[in-house]
């Protein structure tokens, strides 16, 4: 194959450096490959020593985000037709701690998702049995969460959100946008409780509307528009409890 | 031991979008002045006819001028992202389908030209109300 | 040092998940873990798309389920394990409704369901055409919930640990510090998933390795029906990427190079105008099983039929009279892939597949309750072998598969921890460290090979195609062992590059591949020795199925000098073996 493309792929191997380096791959250029194809030709045929993590191929599994060119972006959905023939920099997600070369510290987003309490709550008592069947829910109830649902924590928006990376602390977009997607599924009484970490300082307040995070996200999910509908009904909260201190709820 | 990329102080340089949220940021600064600056003007209409002629002349010099219309784009920049913004607070489902975005934006716009319509007319309704 | 735990689950997939909440609802006081070698929302799980079958409908039966899953595993299925599992599949389904996923509704706001290949009736619980991905996360964000589970994630076990007769734990590979650490417990069970990276063209994510099938087989456990390799009919060209089945199931057909639906000339029925209100016919030409319509593809190519492409010969499926809007509802992700992936929209274009490797009907042989032969090891999904799949999984019944067999192990290896709790500790402390040293000294600190780990990789998965594929000889089958004996040979002379103790992933490719060739050549001799075509094993020298000889489980055994295979009866409940038959009595 004549056409060649330029990767240059950031390493960072904790053993051997204290800061990491670009190093430059030349590999075949396939105008139906995409950036992880690249990569994986360079595991393959170059280099053996570069890591990074990846699946599916098919945009589902979430493990393959990368800054393409300072673009946080799924790199098997990232075409090399895209760049062709500018060089493509690839470096692992912003914000998030370097492990090694393009892998980064997931841990981090675990224990945020984990914060949000992300699985149905029912009130004490109130759980359907299993032998009563499926709860209902309208096509319309679930089109009211089922795009917060689709999110495959790929973690670029926390690349792509500035606030994260000032601040690691923040809860973040994914994280809160599962929360929403609980609390507005109708099957789910749980939103008081995931209050306390969503309405926090290091929740949906410390969100100063970047918007980026719904830009990146490769599945719609539209973390954005999540948080500022969780703002919205934070506020509301706050005027009910207010002007109505007897109807608060515990 | 993993590592930790330091954030540049020109990070917001980095991309546009960030560049333009940055920008959006500092606008609110020009709100600000603005408000402050009608405070000031009420401040002088209670000081007596006087006092307020002084601060009308300080609008009418050229540098208000420009201020004004450099506010004036702040300000709409800043209504532009939050009508743009409402349709991710505001939404809405007829059935399965969700009233699409550019309604919800739209209506904003529409009410907020209805609103400055209504403005004009008071401010330059030709006099005619007696 | 070594980590204790009741039950270790190695894998977070579909079945892992249940199983560990089924363990923490069994009972509260058990503490388990779950290794898995990536995060679990990353486990191929994910990748499913159409659906999940349970009887809902009022005029289904899980008589029809049974009739379906039997018949369409060539008579191969262990009819007891079928029984149990069509009987307690819709409360799993709805259970895991419970836990959140969003299944598609109907307008009164019950559960929707639509046919599959191979179904006499509407059966398949879907989200969207994203059905995996919504039950994967459900349940992985469900067992955030349960304090006993403690999730080792980025660990790769590389040994089960076996002690008095007894599997006591595993030795696991933290990919962060490069340390063998070993997980200790009553119970293991193995929830790795399936190993279609044998292949070079296959429907799995790079993660699919057998990794858990292999670790079985290699403390003497046997691999069950190794031979039978699903190829489902539609997959994109090139990448290999699922056009799920519920494409036909919503309608689509499947046409040659001149527009015509060949699959009426291959005994799967006649074909009614895809205006036809009773279109598409259940059981009958689109709607027919996985392995027929692969096999179809084969005869069509051979008779000239197919379009040739860069990616080799394939057919089109055509979703179009369907219409933008059912496409958008009910297959926006087939949209979405066809678009990415193959640059054709197909709400105006035909979608070009072919026939890729996407399940291994096979595994680690176990019970009905997920037990293997040895003590303390339990196995679910589709890394096991029950079997319901026999010789051709029906579409829909994996995703069903895992929660039932993934919580009945649960709950089996939980009471088996819990009756077998003292542990031979000093004895698997010094089994861990020796795996350590192993794994330093075949590879990180290895020295002087030549042989780059993707070129034997390639040449396993092309052994396999060429050997193995959907269509298979004694010639062929032998070709393909003998290569992978020379592979095995060839390994030993591995280059390794990477000496590294961070996340090294050229360790875990040669982890996997060394595990992989185990599996092929399990994979090769249980297909030599059946000298039969039954479902998806289709020998040409063999073309009749062998009731008589045949109507038995095979048994693959690692042995000093290769495979063993060994046989074990089918368990037939009340469906003797007919001649299979779709299309047919659909006129």
């Amino acid at each position: 194959m004549a056409q060649t493309i330029e990767l240059e792929i950031f390493r960072y191997r904790p053993e051997q450096e204290s800061e990491p380096t670009l190093q430059s791959y030349e590999v075949p250029y396939n105008e139906e490959w995409v950036v992880l194809d690249a990569i994986n030709y360079i595991k393959d045929e170059i280099d053996g020593t570069l890591s990074y993590r990846w699946s599916c191929r098919m945009g589902v599994c979430g493990s393959c985000g990368m800054m393409v060119n300072g673009v946080p972006r799924l790199t098997c959905a990232a075409f090399l037709k895209e760049y062709y023939p500018r060089k493509i920099l690839v470096e692992p997600l912003d914000g998030f701690p370097v492990e090694r070369d393009l892998v980064t510290d997931m841990d981090m987003f675990v224990a945020k998702l984990t914060s949000v309490s992300p699985w149905i709550i029912r009130n004490e008592g109130e759980e359907k049995p299993l032998e009563e069947g499926t709860y209902l829910q309208s096509p319309g109830e679930l089109a009211e969460y089922k795009h917060y649902s689709m999110c495959i924590n790929c973690m670029l928006c926390y690349a792509a959100c500035p606030v994260f990376a000032l601040d690691t602390n923040f809860l973040g977009p994914a994280a809160i946008a599962i929360g929403q997607r609980y609390n507005m599924d109708s099957r789910d009484q749980g939103r008081d409780q995931r209050q306390e970490v969503i309405a926090s300082h290091d929740g949906i307040w410390h969100c100063t509307l970047v918007g980026e995070c719904s830009t990146v996200c490769p599945k719609d999910v539209d973390p954005a528009g999540a948080i500022q509908r969780a703002k919205l009904s934070s506020t509301t909260d706050y005027f009910k409890d207010l002007l109505m201190p007897w109807g608060r709820r515990t | 031991m993993s590592y930790i990329r330091k954030v540049p102080n020109t990070w917001w340089l980095k991309r546009k979008p960030y560049t333009l949220f940055i920008v959006r940021e500092i606008t609110c600064v020009a709100v600000a002045g603005y408000c402050a600056f009608l405070l000031y003007l009420m401040y002088a209409l209670r000081q007596g006819p006087e006092a307020y002629a002084a601060a009308l002349g300080l609008i009418m010099s050229p540098t208000s001028y420009v201020l004004h219309v450099v506010g004036l784009l702040f300000v709409l920049y800043h209504t532009i992202t939050w009508f743009n913004v409402t349709p991710k607070v505001f939404v809405f489902y007829v059935g399965e389908e969700r009233v699409p975005a550019v309604v919800v934006a739209g209506a904003h716009y529409a009410g907020w030209l209805g609103v400055s319509a209504l403005v004009a007319w008071l401010l330059l309704g030709t006099g005619t109300p007696g | 040092m070594s980590l204790r735990h009741d039950i270790v689950i190695v894998g977070g997939g579909g079945a892992g998940l249940r199983a560990a909440i089924a363990i923490a609802e069994t009972d509260p006081s058990l503490s388990v873990a779950v290794v898995s070698k990536v995060y679990p929302m990353r486990s191929h799980t994910v990748a499913a798309e159409g659906g999940a079958a349970a009887v809902v409908k009022e005029n289904d039966s899980f008589d029809d389920h049974f009739k379906d899953t039997v018949g369409g595993s060539d008579w191969l299925a262990d009819q007891d394990a079928v029984e149990l599992f069509v009987e307690t599949a819709p409360a799993e389904m709805i259970q895991l409704e419970h836990w959140g996923c969003p299944w598609s509704r109907e307008p009164d706001g019950s559960v929707a369901v639509r046919p599959f290949g191979g179904m006499n009736i509407e059966r398949t619980w879907f989200a969207d055409d994203k059905t995996g991905f919504h039950m994967l996360h459900a349940l992985y964000q469900t067992s955030l919930k349960y304090s006993p589970i403690t999730a080792y994630n980025e660990w790769f076990a590389t040994k089960v640990l076996v002690e008095n007769g007894r599997c006591q734990g595993v030795a696991a590979l933290d990919l962060m510090t490069g340390k063998v650490e070993t997980v200790l417990a009553g119970a293991v069970i193995m929830c790795t998933g399936g190993a279609g990276k044998l292949f070079p063209f296959t429907t799995n994510g790079a993660i699919k390795t057998g990794d858990g099938m292999a670790m079985a087989y290699r403390v003497g456990v046997g691999l069950k029906d190794m031979e039978f390799i699903q190829y489902h009919p539609t997959g994109l060209p090139g990448t290999g990427i699922l056009i799920t089945e519920a494409a036909r199931g919503e309608g689509g057909i499947m046409v040659n190079k001149d527009g015509y639906r060949y699959l009426q000339d291959y005994d799967l029925g006649t074909p009614l105008e895809i205006t036809d209100p009773n279109h598409p016919v259940k059981k009958s030409m689109e709607l027919g099983p996985r392995d027929r319509l692969s096999q179809a593809f084969i005869k069509e190519r051979d008779k000239g039929g197919t379009i040739a492409t860069d990616h080799g010969p394939v057919v089109y499926l055509d979703i179009r009279h369907l219409g933008k809007k059912t496409i958008n509802k009910k297959l926006p992700f087939v949209r979405e892939l066809a678009k990415n992936y193959a640059g054709i929209d197909p709400v105006y274009v035909p979608i070009p597949v072919r026939p890729v490797v996407h399940y291994i009907m096979g595994g680690i042989d176990t019970d009905i309750n997920g037990a293997t032969q040895l003590p303390g090891l339990f196995a679910a999904g589709e890394t096991a072998c029950v079997s319901i799949n026999g010789a051709n999984r029906l579409g829909s019944n994996s995703l069903t598969e895992l929660l039932v067999f993934g919580a009945r192990a649960g709950e089996a290896a939980a009471a088996f921890a819990t009756a077998n709790a003292d542990l031979d500790v000093a004895a698997l402390e010094a089994q861990g460290a020796d795996e350590q040293q192993r794994i330093a000294r075949d590879f990180i600190n290895k020295h002087g090979g030549t042989e780059r780990i993707a070129t034997l990789r390639r040449e396993m998965q092309e052994t396999m195609e060429d050997g193995g594929g959907i269509y298979r000889t004694e010639a062929t089958l032998r070709a393909t062992s003998e290569k992978l004996v020379e592979l095995r040979e060839r390994f030993a002379n591995l280059l390794i590059e990477d000496r590294s103790l961070t996340f090294n992933t050229e360790l875990t490719s040669a982890l996997e591949l060394d595990f992989m060739l185990d599996l092929a050549l399990a994979v090769a001799h249980s297909g030599l020795a059946r000298t039969e075509s039954r479902g998806s094993h289709q020998r040409t020298d063999y073309p009749q199925r062998d009731d008589a000889n045949f109507l038995k489980h095979s048994l693959a055994f690692k042995t000093e000098d290769g495979v063993r295979i060994d046989y074990k009866d089918v368990v037939i409940t009340k469906w003797p073996p007919e001649e299979r038959v779709y299309g047919r009595q659909a006129n």
